[in-house]
């Protein structure tokens, strides 16, 4: 009896370590300390659950471990800062996958007859919860590492057939309830949950992505609560919910940076064609990266917005390297992040990191819109709807009134992009034929190299 | 345990966690969710007592599965969060390493 309450009381310290970890990553300073003070909090909770009485054996225990600890650590370690988006999708998915082999297991003991409905209930919620999850993700996993086409899936009698899934997905528990047990009720969940996760995310196209993946997060999160509940563990409902909440914020965060409803994100492959807007009067100037250099070495303050471009191209070195010529030639430099810029929340945020840019230089939307005017020089590097002025210009515009980083307002704007082609919503983007706008057409990293040879010189 | 208590308990950790979460600036969201990843891991604790009963085979099966992939979660969420913090320098540390 006292080994259950030591295992309890190991518990709440490991719910305390994970709340303070999360407190502490309210900072960029004290934010590595915050993921260790997480981490011993788990440490603590896998070792005191070694003395669980129910436990007789260690050896399967210990091997799960070692093989899944290996197979983790070594994706940590391999991965590029590039391939985050990836890399977090399929950690989501797995967790699904545990909570709903966790849920499933608790169905298999040997007594089933001391099942509850209660319990068979939830666990089933966890088993739907995870399945989705798993399916979605890996589909998630697939589209943003370009193992399949990353635009909206969509084919005749989609909603028909997403509907048939949700009636019995929903009709299945009244079915456990009242009918004699037996796994196959739960099987036929779990081919359910995995076609669902399949049928919601394959109408979702690319550049939407942040949502997806921050929805998925959230699942993941609150498929642990649910197995906690089936099981009836207080740390997977508390940490599971943690997670639960970081990702519904988050989810809320971009829908809010794309100004649209998460149904209406969610839905957006069942959308009709985007009409073609106003037409955008004016014409595209380009300009050689060496004239862009003339500009750059005047320049007495510089803002660099990046996008997706900018991880495609690999440039966030080159980005660096330019900012400190530009610095030793005495210009201020800033960078301007747009919420949904990247794959994922904060992507870009990390690439910066990890070319060494300090995380005071990185400036949020509303902390660098009200200044934009003073700048000299606005660089866009591989971005394209989170500075389309039309979202604050045009109102037929599909973006219309979608937030953006308003580089239109810099003296000069360099667009440094491949062609002059529309973005991924395919809206045509108005700052390409602004006055004070210069296209530099050509592969980012290229580009920027050309301009840093040149201050060489 | 009576499940009216694990429900108070779940209300209560998700008002706590829309809090604390609200508090993480957007240039930590990357880690944050990496992070989170190796929170929903904890799976690993329940998955672990599946795994090591005395319990028949697919009991143990589903378990030990369950232990593998909640463990690549909690090691790797932990490890590639750390490494992506360690990247995040203020400009005072920065010219420290460069010296």
């Amino acid at each position: 009896m006292s080994m259950t309450l030591l295992v309890n009381v190991s518990y709440v310290i490991a719910a305390i370590l994970f709340i303070l970890g999360l407190k502490l990553l309210s900072h960029p300073a004290t934010a590595k300390k915050g993921n260790l003070t997480s981490a011993l909090g788990m440490f603590i909770a896998i070792v005191m659950t070694l003395l669980h009485r129910d436990i007789i054996s260690y050896e399967l225990i210990f091997a799960g471990i070692l093989i899944g600890g290996v197979l983790g650590a070594w994706m940590a370690k391999r991965v590029e800062m590039t391939a985050m988006p990836e890399l977090v999708s399929l950690f989501n998915g797995f967790g699904g996958l545990a909570s709903l082999l966790l849920g499933l297991s608790t169905l298999t003991i040997k007594q089933t007859d001391t099942l509850t409905i209660t319990t068979m209930v939830i666990a089933y919620i966890s088993i739907l919860i995870g399945g989705v999850t798993f399916s979605g993700s890996l589909i998630a996993w697939a589209k943003l590492g370009g193992r399949m086409a990353s635009k909206a899936i969509i084919f005749p009698g989609q909603r028909w057939l997403n509907a048939l899934v949700i009636i019995t997905a929903v009709a299945l528990p009244f079915v456990i309830a009242t009918q004699p047990f037996t796994l196959n009720w739960f099987y036929i969940a779990i081919g359910l949950a995995l076609v669902f996760g399949i049928l919601a995310t394959i109408p979702i196209g690319g550049a939407d992505m942040p949502v997806v993946i921050s929805l998925l997060n959230s699942y993941s999160g609150l498929a642990a609560t649910a197995a906690g509940l089936a099981i009836q563990n207080n740390i997977l409902i508390v940490a599971g919910l943690l997670v639960g909440a970081s990702g519904i914020i988050l989810t809320q965060i971009m829908c809010k940076a794309m100004n649209r409803s998460l149904m209406n994100i969610l839905l957006s492959g069942f959308a009709k064609p985007i009409e073609p807007g106003e037409k955008i009067e004016g014409e595209i100037k380009a300009l050689s990266a060496e004239d862009a250099f003339y500009v750059l070495e005047a320049a007495q303050s510089v803002v660099v917005i990046p996008g997706y471009g900018m991880a495609v191209a690999q440039a966030q070195h080159a980005v660096k390297e330019l900012q400190e010529l530009l610095e030793k030639n005495g210009a201020e430099v800033a960078y301007a992040i747009h919420p949904v810029a990247g794959r994922m929340p904060g992507h870009m945020n990390v690439l910066l990191a990890e070319a060494d840019v300090p995380y005071e230089q990185l400036y949020e939307m509303d902390a660098i819109n009200p200044r934009m005017d003073s700048f000299d020089v606005a660089i866009i590097i591989g971005a394209n709807d989170v500075v389309n002025p039309a979202a604050k210009e045009m109102k037929g515009s599909p973006i219309y009134g979608m937030p953006i980083i308003e580089a239109h307002r810099a003296r000069n704007v360099f667009v440094l992009k491949r062609s002059a082609a529309a973005g991924f919503a395919g809206v045509d983007n108005p700052l390409f034929f602004k006055d004070n706008t210069r296209m530099v057409f050509g592969d980012a990293k290229d580009t920027l190299n050309t301009v840093i040879r040149e201050f060489g010189d | 345990m009576e499940l009216i208590y694990l429900l108070f308990i779940l209300v209560l950790a998700g008002f706590l966690g829309f809090e604390l979460i609200h508090k993480v600036p957007a240039t930590l969201h990357t880690p944050l969710m990496s992070g989170a990843n190796a929170i929903s891991g904890v799976t690993l604790i329940g998955a672990m007592v599946s795994a090591g009963s005395d319990n028949n085979h697919l009991t143990t099966i589903l378990g030990v599965a369950a232990v593998i992939f909640a463990s690549v979660n909690v090691v790797g969420g932990y490890m590639v969060t750390n490494r992506m913090l360690s990247m995040f320098k203020s400009k005072q540390k920065n010219k420290e390493a460069q010296q």
